[in-house]
Formats: structure tokens, sequence, C-alpha cells
């Protein structure tokens, strides 16, 4: 760890908050991407084949 | 081969979903990489200490969520001039990834402006356009939301995007417009005189690289998942039909 001084508040906050928000951003979207393709699924089998 | 050929949903989730898994483990991977570097093996700043870190989040943050806007008006303009559903969606799917950008520049902005400037906050033009920036973000996509016609929807929130777009030139030149307020002029440059020293520039260009990947990334991924969400209500209206 380095030394961060009298700032390390505020660089460790700004690194936490940051890497948190582009986690639940990612973590978010692969969720809904993983829920809707699922639905998908369901939703055309209910319709069953293509004539 | 055309580009508007990707304007097919089912061509474009095809050619995009093998590619989305590389570009967003290879974005974090990048990212790792460079925020490891910026903040364990980096300097302090002779003047801003270690606060110096903090640079390589809020620098590509920032520069993410001035390109994500354009992004978004790119495809609003291809949506109004050749009806291509995909770029809407695309528009669409990339907002709230530029919502997270501006809200860690905003942050990182604060969090570092108080100990360098001894406030928070400041009513100064890059700041404030920045901030109109994020309430537009918002206004983006409470307007998707509110609209049940998903056409309508889009004609609407591209106009809205053209709009906002005043803001994103401006989060990005107001310094140089107006010349005052706390905010400095952009720290990165082509010019090597006026760039930041090379001990810091590779670290932040490894930084940006990560954050320009993962924003490419989120959209593939998220726009395929619109579309399919879009495919999914137009089969349940054929079947209530």
């Amino acid at each position: 760890m380095p030394d961060l001084g009298k700032y390390a508040t505020e660089v460790l906050l700004a690194y936490g908050v940051s890497i948190g928000l582009l986690v639940v951003i990612v973590a978010l979207s692969m969720r809904r991407a993983r829920k809707v393709r699922a639905q998908l699924d369901q939703v055309e089998a209910r319709k069953g084949p293509r004539k | 081969m055309s580009i508007w050929e990707y304007a097919n949903p089912k061509k474009f989730i095809a050619t995009t979903t093998p590619w989305v898994p590389v570009l967003l483990w290879g974005s974090i991977a990048i990212l790792v990489v460079g925020l490891v570097w910026g903040f364990f093996f980096t300097p302090d700043d002779f003047r801003q200490g270690s606060t110096v870190k903090i640079f390589y989040v809020h620098v590509p943050s920032a520069l993410m969520a001035i390109n994500a806007w354009f992004m978004m008006l790119v495809a609003s303009l291809i949506w109004l001039i050749r009806r291509h559903h995909v770029s809407a969606l695309a528009a669409r799917a990339a907002a709230p990834i530029g919502v997270v950008m501006t809200l860690i520049a905003l942050f990182t902005g604060a969090v570092w402006g108080q100990p360098m400037w001894g406030t928070w906050w400041a009513w100064d033009p890059r700041l404030t356009s920045f901030l109109i920036l994020f309430l537009f973000y918002l206004g983006y996509i409470a307007l998707w939301e509110a609209i049940e016609d998903p056409d309508t929807a889009a004609d609407l929130t591209s106009v809205l995007c053209i709009v906002g777009s005043v803001f994103a030139v401006l989060s990005r030149y107001a310094v140089n417009f107006w010349n005052q307020g706390l905010h400095q002029p952009a720290s990165l440059s082509l010019d090597k005189e006026e760039n930041v020293a090379d001990v810091f520039w590779y670290p932040a260009l490894v930084c940006i690289a990560g954050f320009v990947l993962l924003f490419i990334a989120l959209v593939l991924m998220r726009t395929a998942t619109e579309i399919r969400a879009r495919r999914i209500r137009a089969l349940e209206a054929r079947m209530r039909s």
C-alpha cells in the first residue's frame, strides 16, 4: 500500500466509489441481459415453431 | 460490405455476441493494470500530493461521460435520418453507462476539489455544464421510460439528445470558452509541452483504453438486450391479437 499521507481518505474514497459504480453497472447489465434472454426463450417456446 | 447491414437486429446480435465477453474481460484486465499502475506505482505530485492518483479515475470517466453522449448523438441522428431501430436502441443502451461515467467524474472531481480548491463544489462553467449534462442523462432515460410507443420515444429522446449535446460540448470546452472558474484546462494534450508528465500519462492512457473498451462492451451487450426486449414485446403483442 502506498503512503497516501493526509489525503488517504480522499484517494481511497474516489477509487472505492468509482470501482463500486463500475461493478454495479457491469453486474446490472449482465443480469438484465441474462433475464431478457431467458424471457425471450420462454416467449418463443410458447409461440411455437415458425411457419 | 456496408455498415448498414448491422442495422439488421439479427445480424447485429450474431456479429456482436461473440465479441462481448472478449471486450468485457479484456477491458476489465486493462482497467486493473491501469488502476494498479496508477495507484501503486506512480509518484505523488509535488503540489497535489497523493490526490493526483484520483486523475486515473476522474479523467477517463469524464472523457467517457462526454463521448458517450456524442455516441448517443450519432446514433440518434442515424435514427432520425434513416429510421434504423438498432441505432435508437444503441443510444438508449448507452445512456445508463453515461450516467455512471458522469457520476464518477462528478464525485471524484468533488473529492479531489475539496483538498485542492478548499470546496467540494463551485458553480464554475465546467462543473456546472457537467452537472447539467448529468441531468440531461437522467431526463433522457426518464423520457424513454415514460413513453409507451417505442418509435415516438426514440424520436423525442433523439431531439433531447441533440439539445443536450450543447452541454456535452460545454463540458469539454467551457474552460476554453470562458477562461474562468476553478477547473484547470485539459490535462491531456497531443502537444508534449502541455501534456502531463509521462510518468502520469502512460498509466492514464491504459486507464482510458480500459474505460473505452468497457463502454463499448457494455453498449454492445445492452443494445442486444434492448433488441431482445423489443422482440419480446412484439411477440407478446402478436400472440395477444
